[in-house]
């Protein structure tokens, strides 16, 4: 009997090591055969521990296990769900970047390659680095970290760049709120970020690669690091890629806990030992970025994207989409919801069904009130904006932004006043201090909507003033987008901003 | 968490260890911090000697990061999520009674050296909210008997 026990950080948090203890004392016990694999999570966080048992027959999945469930789970007479496949949550979802998520054993290569994996890189190591960049380019895949930049006119820039080193790093600094695809991908399913790299690498040209991880995220670092270590044995990475004739390595390289290293030039910074602090641009980290270096500096979602796009042709990925957002969004679904968790699906679903149908509206059974969505910089989408669909132009022309694709969900008992001022109290805690908007900017935009629920009738104004400048003379996200969550909040939901006010008239 | 008085040479060792990586400086930190608890002082001139930069440019560099220490930490260190995804489902009510309970504020250690509260933002659990961290130990839906239960374990 063959069980599977996700050892995924949010499966760990609801009790899976108790749960997989609990299976090898009661398997010992009975003195039966049961081989427990941790694998990712399938990304149904209601539903963890997810425990899947294969008797020979399929795999059969129960959950939320708990210990004193495992003798039941062993006999066979615990209720279950059936195949994983088969429920509504997964069923309804397209499975390219996550295919083999919770699928397979996330340190086992054999597996990987048995499902699929390592195609692309083999079929990309017979390609030129010009062909590989149209190949990425032809797919239509844009950076799935939140700006949503072409990838493959980034990785054209660094491929023609002339320069003795090149880099590709990898940006794991998955710090904003309600996002965790990254932690869950790099967890369940390590070397398709590996391939992802290894492709790019040989793309443009470039032998060093670097994941930058969180430091919050100790479970995703120790298995890229087992997973960088298994490639490199079995020849993935290495002075000869899969037998290419091209080298490609990587090493794994931790955060030590500021937000702004999520922005790109402040990573660079970061990785070479500096203050976490932003680079004015130009010039492009393409040309200019790890010490000097043209590199290429992209999400994991994007990178780990990279190999089903060369398994199975751009023109596979590209039929997926809505406009020029092509292929899949990996939508994160958190907060007060019922049915949390990650659904990958193609561009094009609109905010109101992913709330509503998928995630089953709120956890406390409460009317939704607000959805924010693209991180704790993406805007505060009310309800009456919830028939906009899913894609980069379409969150844009609604004032919002989709960013990474993190939905949190908030119930009618939210206060917008109180979530705008954390927003403005969080960038004045994270600002790197570089630009003067962004310092100075954000404190004052704390005290301004203190004014603002004291009951000060001119400070909303002026509020609205400061998140202008902020917006505009801000060097990065952080300062710059910051206005996203203050201004959506102010707008769509005045009564929260006027009750101070009123109550003193 | 293991905790070593610090020697110049144990520093010297790691510095030693880690200096041929491109982009020293953070894993030097992380295993200094690794090895006593935190950045003692001494640390510094040692770092700065071996990479060839100012005392100024590495404090700056352990004073950025939320992570680095320069004092010790409790003996088990408790971190809460404050960001959005947790706020939506009670994070705030669960940070004020553990705070309440310990009777320390965020960043603070109890009189005991026992426990240390820190505010973390994110950390991947946004479905599975309030989340909470007890030294490597992560804790979904958390609520404060759970909390102060795996800090006192």
């Amino acid at each position: 009997m063959k069980v599977y026990v996700p050892l995924d950080s949010a499966a760990r948090a609801l009790g899976a090591d108790a749960v997989a203890a609990a299976i090898r004392a009661e398997a010992d016990r009975r003195g039966i055969d049961v081989t427990i694999v941790r694998n990712g999570s399938r990304g149904m966080v209601w539903l963890e521990p997810l425990v899947e048992v294969d008797r020979g027959d399929g795999r059969a999945a129960y959950g939320p296990v708990t210990a004193a469930d495992v003798p039941a789970l062993l006999d066979g007479t615990l209720k279950g769900h059936g195949r994983v496949e088969d429920i509504p949550f997964f069923a309804r979802q397209t499975r390219l970047t996550f295919q083999r998520c919770g699928l397979v054993d996330p340190t086992d290569l054999d597996d990987y390659a048995a499902h699929g994996g390592l195609a692309g890189l083999r079929r990309a190591a017979a390609m030129s680095g010009p062909e590989i960049v149209a190949e990425v380019t032809a797919s239509g895949l844009r950076g799935r970290g939140g700006a949503g930049f072409p990838t493959g006119i980034k990785w054209k820039t660094v491929q023609q760049a002339a320069a003795d080193r090149k880099y590709i790093v990898c940006n794991a600094d998955e710090g904003d709120s309600g996002t965790f695809a990254d932690r869950m991908l790099m967890e369940g399913d390590p070397f398709s970020l590996i391939e992802g790299m290894a492709i790019a690498g040989l793309g443009v040209g470039a032998t060093r690669g670097y994941v930058y991880i969180r430091s919050e995220y100790p479970v995703a670092i120790a298995v890229m690091r087992e997973a960088v270590a298994v490639a490199r044995r079995r020849g993935v990475l290495g002075p000869d890629v899969v037998g290419s004739g091209r080298a490609f390595d990587m090493e794994v390289r931790v955060g030590a806990g500021a937000y702004v290293c999520g922005e790109e030039t402040s990573l660079l910074n970061s990785l070479e030992g500096k203050r976490g602090t932003v680079r004015a641009k130009p010039p492009l980290p393409a040309l200019e970025g790890f010490l000097g270096c043209p590199t290429v500096v992209n999400n994991v979602i994007s990178l780990a994207t990279v190999p089903v796009i060369f398994e199975k042709g751009a023109a596979h990925y590209e039929a997926f989409g809505l406009g020029r957002s092509r292929g899949t969004v990996t939508l994160q679904i958190a907060g007060n919801v019922k049915r949390g968790g990650l659904f990958e699906t193609a561009f094009g679903m609109t905010l109101g069904e992913a709330v509503e149908e998928i995630a089953g509206g709120t956890a406390s059974g409460r009317p939704v009130k607000a959805v924010q969505v693209g991180g704790p910089l993406g805007a505060y989408m009310p309800r009456d904006r919830f028939d906009t669909p899913l894609g980069y132009e379409d969150f844009d022309a609604a004032g919002g932004l989709i960013g990474h694709a993190g939905l949190v969900v908030f119930d009618d008992t939210a206060d917008m006043l109180k979530l705008a001022r954390f927003a403005m109290e969080f960038c004045a805690v994270e600002s790197c201090g570089k630009c003067t908007p962004c310092r100075i900017g954000a404190v004052r935009g704390v005290e301004t909507i203190d004014r603002i629920a004291a009951g000060d009738p001119r400070a909303a104004a002026l509020l609205t003033d400061l998140c202008e400048t902020m917006k505009d003379g801000s060097l990065c996200a952080l300062g710059g987008f910051t206005p996203y969550p203050v201004m959506s909040a102010l707008t769509h939901f005045p009564a929260d901003f006027a009750t101070m006010k009123e109550a003193a008239e | 968490m293991p905790v070593a008085s610090p020697t110049l040479d144990t520093i010297r060792a790691i510095v030693a260890e880690h200096r041929h990586l491109e982009g020293p400086m953070l894993p030097i930190l992380h295993a200094i911090q690794e090895a006593f608890g935190r950045i003692p002082a001494e640390a510094v001139p040692a770092i700065a000697e071996a990479l060839n930069l100012g005392k100024a440019e590495v404090h700056g560099v352990v004073s950025f990061y939320h992570d680095f220490r320069e004092a010790p930490a409790g003996r088990r260190v408790i971190k809460l999520c404050r960001a959005e995804a947790c706020q939506a489902v009670g994070s705030e009510a669960l940070s004020e009674r553990v705070l309440a309970r310990l009777g320390i504020d965020w960043h603070g250690t109890t009189a005991d050296g026992a426990v240390t509260i820190e505010p973390v933002y994110c950390l991947g659990l946004c479905a599975c909210g309030p989340a909470a961290m007890v030294d490597d130990t992560l804790i979904g839906r958390a609520d404060a008997e759970r909390v102060l239960a795996e800090a006192a374990a």
